[in-house]
């Protein structure tokens, strides 16, 4: 039996194709960027060796910081409200709606699916001015304020590309945090309701530190499709006013098929990867931390 | 369980019972009414800006220049649509999807089952270092790829192809696929490979005939989330396919609303209308047939 369920012939055609494709679209290219960030050139004019070039170019670059510190602040304000906004409907359907919450969950999921450029371009009209204010705007107005034009300023645009994908993924967080919180013993709930705990109580000393397995995996999750936003801004924003809201995605993307500088955007992209990886691993130790200063506490 | 329930409802609901007879339902109502509130200002909120795009994609220009936002258009024809569908390429963007996304999406899933068959399943040495090797990829930014492929399909002569999409969409998929996979197969139990192996059936055969029908609700499932982040892709798309005829859905709507709908408001809605109704419409779809799936599943059960 141990021969058959290790034949060595069925492994090889089950598992070549995919590690074929992955090898050869993924991995190679992976290491082939790496390579680049030591050259300089393009797919035309070739490449030549230029050593470290690239990375002091990195390090003394205002646009590389700027964009950087966009995607950082991005990443955290977004994924902070994201899940945050996500978290409360779960608990909304979980505790208040219970089993009525069916509709509801649909609804707030369809953005999810949609097209983000169709969803950006909605909403460059839904904050737009031109030619006649758009809805939000002569919202604004009808309560005595006045017109804003939210892409005229860096801040205002990160508001609006903030809104719209709160707006957009707050549908998914909540599903995703809904699967955690159902999962929760109804015993664990009704014992503690016995014991007095209710609403903000109940939801602070239980519902809480249970669902906080869920709630990680649902900020690591944030944090990467964050950090790696891209069309949206390209379809929102285009980066405007200037630079003030340029992602890193969108300056190498730039560095690469507008000036050509292949090596250059390889190492804008390693700098992209390091930080996810970053950020994920200083997630994922503070949060062990928390886990197992919870347990000693409660000991 | 339900032998007890009934005894721990008691203690609570004993003493306001009768009180709450008494009063009846408009107290109840009362007392739901924020939260009836609250449902509707979320649905509000979700629903309100899909409708205002609907109605605006009826609007003639002029309507937009000089009418009120909030009011309805003038008269419902579909002018608007036949301009985005003959100006925008529409047709040709929809077929470019499809001719990308199906078959991306069908070897996407056939490679990462078997790929999860045979690092979950079967034994042999190295299978996690393997499993583990797909994983890391799932947090590999797009952006690490993008020059290497382009510069390789660019040599090979295939950037005025559709193949690009179809290989980067199958390869970049993989990473969760076969990760999902192997996780669905690590909650079967191996007894029913091992029986079957005990009847003399080959690893293969135990694959189309056992594995791949036991997890036919995992592969709906992924095969939903992979469909749409392939047919929602902008960055592999607008890279590596230089030609306009090829464009896709997203690319399509790009450039619509850059060039020519930057003036023609009613057009881009349409556009845009067209765009997320019928990602809607094959949600609704295909989240119709996972619901039966799962129906049938459960009874086999």
């Amino acid at each position: 039996m141990r021969d058959v369920l290790g034949d060595r012939k069925a492994i090889v055609i089950l598992l070549a194709p995919a590690l074929a494709f992955y090898t050869l679209i993924k991995l190679v290219p992976i290491l082939w960027s790496l390579g680049l960030t030591f050259f300089d050139g393009n797919v035309l004019r070739g490449y030549e060796p230029v050593g470290f070039d690239n990375f002091t170019r990195l390090v003394n670059d205002a646009v590389f910081w700027e964009a950087t510190a966009f995607t950082l602040k991005y990443a955290l304000v977004a994924t902070v409200l994201q899940v945050a906004a996500g978290y409360l409907l779960a608990i909304l359907y979980v505790f208040v709606l219970r089993k009525g919450s069916a509709l509801l969950r649909t609804v707030v999921f369809f953005p999810v699916i949609l097209p983000t450029v169709a969803v950006g371009v909605l909403f460059k009209r839904l904050f737009g001015i031109h030619p006649t204010p758009g809805p939000v705007n002569s919202l604004i107005e009808s309560f005595g304020g006045q017109s804003l034009d939210w892409f005229a300023s860096g801040d205002t645009s990160f508001l609006v590309l903030i809104l719209m994908d709160v707006w957009r993924s707050m549908g998914f967080f909540a599903v995703l945090l809904y699967a955690g919180l159902v999962d929760i013993p109804e015993e664990v709930i009704e014992s503690a309701r016995m014991d007095g705990a209710k609403g903000a109580r109940l939801i602070r000393h239980i519902v809480l530190p249970l669902s906080l397995p869920v709630l990680l995996s649902a900020v690591v999750f944030a944090v990467n499709s964050t950090l790696k936003v891209f069309d949206s801004i390209l379809a929102v924003t285009n980066g405007g006013p200037g630079t003030e809201t340029q992602p890193l995605t969108l300056y190498m993307y730039r560095t690469v098929f507008t000036y050509n500088e292949y090596g250059y955007g390889s190492t804008l992209a390693l700098a992209l990867t390091i930080i996810a990886f970053a950020v994920t691993i200083v997630i994922f130790r503070s949060a062990r931390k928390d886990v197992t200063a919870d347990k000693a506490a409660s000991r | 369980m339900t032998t007890l329930a009934p005894a721990r409802h008691l203690p609570q609901t004993s003493a306001p019972a009768p009180q709450r007879r008494r009063t009846g339902g408009a107290r109840r109502f009362l007392a739901r009414l924020p939260i009836r509130l609250l449902v509707v200002a979320i649905v509000a909120i979700e629903v309100l800006p899909m409708i205002w795009m609907l109605l605006s994609s009826f609007k003639t220009q002029n309507e937009f220049v000089t009418g009120s936002v909030w009011a309805l258009p003038s008269s419902w024809d579909f002018g608007n649509y036949i301009e985005a569908w003959v100006t925008g390429d529409f047709a040709s963007n929809v077929r470019n999807s499809i001719i990308a996304t199906v078959p991306a999406l069908f070897f996407l899933l056939l490679f990462g089952v078997a790929a999860g068959f045979a690092l979950e399943v079967m034994v042999w040495k190295g299978r996690s270092t393997i499993l583990l090797m797909f994983v890391a990829g799932i947090m590999i930014p797009g952006q690490m790829l993008l020059v290497p492929l382009f510069i390789t399909y660019f040599n090979l002569g295939l950037t005025q192809t559709i193949w690009p999409l179809i290989l980067t969409y199958i390869a970049m998929g993989l990473p969760l696929t076969v990760f999902m996979m192997a996780a669905y197969f690590r909650a079967i139990p191996r007894e029913v490979f091992e029986a079957a192996t005990i009847d003399g059936a080959g690893m293969i055969r135990s694959f189309w005939l056992i594995g791949l029908p036991m997890i036919s609700n995992a592969i709906l499932t992924i095969g939903l989330v992979q469909f749409f982040s392939i047919w929602n892709d902008l960055l592999v798309a607008l890279t590596f396919v230089t030609n306009r005829d090829l464009a896709t859905i997203q690319v399509g709507l790009l450039n619509f609303s850059g060039e020519y709908g930057a003036m023609q408001y009613g057009p881009l809605f349409a556009a845009i209308c067209l765009n997320v109704f019928g990602t809607l419409a094959v949600f609704l779809f295909l989240s119709k047939k996972i619901m039966a799936g799962m129906a049938s599943g459960a009874l086999k059960g």
